[in-house]
């Protein structure tokens, strides 16, 4: 298997009047073609920079180093127009509001078909077409009425499903879903999520699931990698993480969660504070002013991303299970 | 439901609150009404917490409101430790009003931005005039250490200075501050990470142990739901689906939303079996709600009779009622 897109030492800070925020630190991360990997962590943990900025989709106050390579190309070294031309159909995005995604004042139709004309180069008519096979792939009922309509007029669920509409169209190779359904209902959440893994079979794409839910990830994705603090701390095989986590944080993480298998009104395990401040970067490891096993060597020395056997990473000086 | 009934009360143990056929309508414009609330019934017993489930746009935000009188419903009767407080005047009700208080979903723009955390606190004791400015300042301070804040840090700061959970602790400390027998919970924890979630969810059963509270708490989310509640309320397009307690209603639930509600919260195993059953499709909109039970045009089993004539609630087991014509359990 070949790496879709490969990440190296790959790190986004933010000039900003306290310092530099550094928001994303020495990423390495490889992506195979036709894999389904879920990168999961709470709010600051720097997981949507990480997935905007591999895009391109930075400000200009954010400086990006390290190498993105996507299908070999370093795109960090292409100029802004030429790095346009693998957006839509090499990589594109779902973003995570589906009220604020989308141009209020222009009608459902033409910001679907501004990708088909743009990137693919269809006439009006053709893309016209081809955004209500769209509409009715992502099951919306009635796709004719849906394009002359504005994003007002449609709920929650609905304008998810044009937006992933939106960045299906042009087929890209790559997708990435930064939560995709935190804003949506659980019923809805289970559609497009649903929806989300049929069209990833069906165009071969290559998905990149951005999400703070854990319990998202165990039924979507192949891989998981888990950020805290900027950093990757720990990465498995989906299976293998749940079966066998070596991070104090992912075992936190997951325990923090009400789960439907849980007895009514027993008491939900917290994980105390919150992230450290991203303009002051502890000395040690990021996460040990708030892990229940953190040592003296934890707060003073930062743990290196360990790699088993089994490819299975993590970043910890006392994994949980022992080293193995 | 969607139905209607009030089987399910409970007259003999002495509710604390006790709501009956409420009504709350909305004009949309000169002709059209949207009923949100279609006649509900429910009681809540003393240190209960009763969860209010269902999706977007069913109405349980609304309903909540409506218990609080926030904006008086059109219809129906609420009372609030034997005061019938729908049947109050304005200034009688506002007399009531310590007595129940709410916490919103969004924290952070529930409080005023320009106040600092102090004089937002203090606001509700010194409308009531609870003691001179020290002793408030005193309770101010209290209430910041109940709910985990330091009060040397955070009394002189604004919300934007403060995270969503932290403003959420805030509002639970303004919420507690003239110590009312009934809180309203309105989505209290969707906008906030899974780890300060649970941080929250724990700190509101505290408070309620600790003051001995009875909670109405709505959410769309059926797992944090069972952490917390001690009897459930699904609720569909302004009508009850069915009543039951937590661990009765996630073992066997009788309403073939309830079933689908659940098996549509995400699993946090990978090698757990999945249940397929879904929902298709959002619910229709409230202007023109279905004929018979409201959730037919979403239901696998629905029958002629279901669009005939609105299910009834009935009890299929000790406290657990359904209003279905065809309970998955009967």
């Amino acid at each position: 298997m070949t790496a879709l897109i490969k990440l190296t030492d790959f790190s986004v800070s933010f000039s900003t009047p306290r310092g530099d925020l550094h928001a994303v630190r020495g990423v390495d991360l490889s992506i195979n073609k036709g894999e389904s990997v879920g990168i999961v962590g709470e709010s600051g943990s720097g997981k949507t920079v990480l997935s905007r900025a591999t895009m391109g989709l930075m400000p200009s106050t954010a400086t990006c180093t390290g190498s993105v390579e996507f299908n070999g190309v370093d795109l960090s070294r292409l100029s802004r127009k030429d790095l346009r031309n693998y957006w839509g159909t090499g990589m594109a995005m779902v973003f995570q509001d589906p009220m604020t995604s989308l141009n209020p004042v222009r009608r459902i139709g033409s910001q679907i078909t501004e990708g088909l004309i743009v990137r693919l180069g269809m006439s009006k008519e053709q893309a016209r077409g081809r955004a209500i096979e769209l509409l009715d792939r992502v099951r919306i009922s009635d796709p004719f009425a849906t394009m002359k309509k504005y994003p007002g007029e449609l709920s929650g669920g609905m304008r998810q499903r044009i937006v992933i509409a939106i960045a299906i169209a042009c087929t890209p190779e790559l997708l990435f879903a930064d939560e995709p359904t935190t804003a949506l209902d659980v019923t809805v959440q289970a559609q497009v999520l649903e929806l989300l893994a049929e069209l990833r079979q069906e165009f071969n794409m290559t998905m990149l699931l951005v999400t703070h839910d854990l319990g998202v990830v165990a039924g979507q994705t192949d891989r998981v990698v888990v950020m805290y603090a900027g950093q990757i701390v720990e990465a498995a095989t989906t299976k293998e993480l749940f079966k066998n986590m070596k991070m104090p944080y992912t075992e936190a993480l997951l325990k923090s969660i009400p789960r439907l298998d849980q007895q009514a009104g027993q008491r939900l395990k917290v994980i105390t504070g919150r992230l450290p401040d991203p303009t002051k970067p502890e000395p040690g490891c990021a996460f040990a002013p708030r892990c229940l096993y953190a040592t003296d060597k934890c707060r003073s020395e930062q743990p290196p991303l360990v790699t088993t056997q089994t490819g299975h990473q993590y970043r910890c000086f006392f994994p949980l299970g022992g080293a193995n | 439901m969607a139905g209607s009934g009030k089987i399910h009360l409970r007259p003999n143990s002495e509710p604390i609150l006790v709501v009956q056929d409420l009504v709350v309508n909305y004009k949309v414009s000169r002709k059209t009404v949207i009923s949100a609330v279609a006649g509900i019934s429910f009681d809540v017993l003393r240190g209960e917490t009763l969860a209010i489930v269902g999706e977007s746009g069913c109405g349980k935000s609304t309903l909540g409101r409506a218990v609080l009188q926030l904006p008086r419903p059109q219809g129906g009767t609420v009372v609030l430790d034997s005061i019938e407080i729908t049947a109050l005047s304005g200034n009688d009700l506002r007399d009531i009003r310590p007595r129940m208080q709410m916490i919103f979903q969004d924290a952070i723009s529930s409080l005023d931005p320009r106040l600092q955390v102090k004089n937002i606190i203090d606001e509700p004791l010194k409308a009531w005039k609870k003691g001179t400015a020290a002793q408030r300042s005193e309770k101010v301070d209290d209430l910041l250490d109940a709910v985990g804040l330091d009060p040397e840090i955070v009394r002189d700061r604004r919300p934007y200075e403060f995270s969503g959970g932290q403003c959420q602790r805030i509002s639970i400390a303004r919420a507690i501050a003239l110590e009312p027998m009934l809180l309203v919970c309105d989505e209290p924890v969707s906008a906030l990470d899974v780890s300060i979630q649970a941080q929250i969810l724990n700190l509101l059963q505290d408070m309620k142990d600790k003051l001995g509270l009875t909670l109405i708490f709505i959410s769309h989310d059926l797992a944090v739901v069972k952490a917390v509640s001690t009897r459930v309320l699904v609720m569909y397009l302004g009508k009850i689906c069915e009543v039951a307690t937590p661990d009765d209603l996630y073992a066997h639930p009788a309403h073939h939303y309830s079933r689908a509600l659940i098996a549509a919260v995400p699993i946090p195993d990978p090698e757990a079996s999945v249940d397929k059953i879904r929902v298709t499709g959002e619910p229709p909109s409230p202007i023109n709600p279905p004929s018979g039970c409201r959730f037919r045009t979403r239901c696998e089993s629905a029958s002629d009779r279901c669009a005939a004539e609105e299910p009834q609630l009935q009890e299929i087991g000790l406290g657990h009622f359904v209003a279905c014509h065809h309970p998955l359990i009967k």
